[in-house]
């Protein structure tokens, strides 16, 4: 680690502190904005739910980096003062929403249909029977891919860098462009992204096993 | 008494299949209708028409006072009434029984957590399954969890319960278990209505059986039509049965 000083390591490591955030952000936004659409998927009025599938199959259809260029460079253009953090987190969550409104989707329709039969039948209404029926056990199907998704969501921040926005992979670039050192730069990134996805990927699957073990 | 199900002149069909052409009968108060027939007769589906799980194309289904083809019909009232249970149980997996049962005493009665409890008991132990309070369905027999699909029912005090074909996946030693319950319920005067195979246990609890053939009524009468049909239809049903 000779190669970096002491505030250039620093200002890597506030990069990975942005990643973090970011990724947060982009998981909360997009956790919002999803949920909305698999509810609409699953229980919206036809129109509602086409409309729902085109916008999913629009932004899957889209790079993401097409997407924070709209918002970073788009969004000015309409008269709206954004500064990258804000165009970032507004880019990612909407196409992190349309990953997570189709993996929740699918969750909600993987219970079976006579489990709301059944609570229909016991007088419960459509509210008490999503929370208390059909979430509960729609969760449980939900959290491994879920969970599996925010290794996307990590690693997929970096493309935040192409607006101007330092974290991890633009804060190494700027050190780069100083060090001229890019082995020992962009492996430490790399090793960092590493240390945050692994993780996610390991819980994912232990869960996922939790699931099939404890399938009830 | 004025019935407590009358079903007149029902027409429904799936698509170009129909499936109820001009069914009517009557369930009076405290009696218990048993539905017979082959599979694919419409005897199930005239079942869930009864707790409108199903729409009708045509005809009038009158049930504990709701008129179910009055267009403001009040669903969450009717299901209050009606206790209705499967025959693949449908349980809450994510509950526990006493869980299972208290769930629409709680969210829609809004019964305070002691009474819930209460109740959760007193309904569980009519079951025969007071020690089965903090089980799961995954931990419990089909029969004990047929047994607990009742239990959640009776939770309401329905006026009126359905049962659709609720043996079908059980073995004869637990098919025996859930067939006790029923019996109860039927001298404590519950008003029901079974769809089932299970012959012997009609003639046994039944004050009324109908007979549902190509998607209509064939025959009906006291369990005795059992013994004696008129109709060759149900000769051959009943023969094929034994």
């Amino acid at each position: 680690m000779t190669v970096l000083t002491h505030q250039q390591l620093l200002f890597l490591l506030r990069g990975f502190g942005w990643t973090i955030v970011l990724s947060l952000l982009a998981f909360a936004g997009g956790g919002v904005l999803g949920f909305v659409l698999a509810l609409t998927r699953v229980y919206a009025a036809r129109p509602l739910r086409t409309l729902a599938m085109l916008y999913i199959k629009l932004i899957q259809g889209t790079p993401l980096l097409i997407l924070l260029f709209l918002t970073y460079f788009g969004l000015p253009a309409l008269g709206l003062i954004v500064d990258p953090l804000v165009a970032a987190a507004f880019g990612l969550s909407v196409y992190v929403s349309a990953y997570l409104g189709e993996i929740w989707r699918g969750s909600l329709e993987a219970v079976p249909r006579t489990q709301e039969e059944a609570a229909l039948c016991l007088a419960l209404n459509w509210r008490q029977r999503l929370a208390h029926v059909i979430l509960p056990q729609a969760v449980k199907i939900a959290t491994p891919p879920t969970v599996g998704f925010m290794v996307q969501i990590v690693k997929n921040t970096s493309l935040a860098s192409a607006i101007g926005f330092v974290e991890m992979v633009r804060a190494g670039q700027m050190i780069n462009n100083a060090t001229f050192r890019p082995f020992i730069v962009f492996v430490l990134i790399a090793a960092l992204y590493f240390a945050l996805c692994y993780p996610l990927s390991v819980w994912s699957r232990r869960l996922e096993r939790q699931f099939d073990v404890a399938h009830r | 008494m004025s019935p407590i199900v009358e079903v007149e002149a029902v027409c429904k069909r799936f698509g170009t299949v129909p499936v109820l052409e001009g069914v009517s009968f009557q369930v009076q108060p405290g009696s218990v209708v048993a539905i017979i027939g082959r599979s694919g007769s419409g005897k199930s589906t005239a079942l869930r028409c009864i707790d409108r799980l199903e729409t009708i194309d045509a005809g009038r289904i009158r049930v504990c006072g709701h008129d179910l083809t009055a267009p403001k019909v009040d669903v969450d009232r009717l299901h209050r009434d009606v206790g209705i249970v499967f025959q693949s149980y449908n349980l809450f997996p994510h509950l526990t029984a006493e869980e299972n049962v208290m769930l629409a005493p709680r969210l829609v009665l809004k019964l305070p957590r002691a009474e819930q409890r209460e109740l959760a008991a007193r309904v569980l132990s009519q079951v025969g399954l007071a020690d089965k309070a903090q089980s799961y369905p995954s931990q419990l027999s089909g029969g004990q969890q047929q047994r607990v699909a009742i239990a959640r029912s009776l939770a309401m005090t329905p006026q009126l319960m359905l049962f659709d074909e609720i043996t079908s996946a059980l073995d004869p030693e637990l098919t025996g278990e859930v067939l006790k319950v029923i019996e109860g319920l039927a001298r404590n005067g519950m008003s029901m209505i079974l769809v089932t195979h299970e012959m012997a246990f009609a003639r046994k609890v039944a004050d009324h059986v109908i007979f549902m053939h190509r998607s209509k009524v064939w025959e009906e009468g006291p369990a005795a039509v059992l013994d004696a049909p008129r109709t060759e239809e149900l000769r051959q049903f009943l023969g094929n049965g034994l």
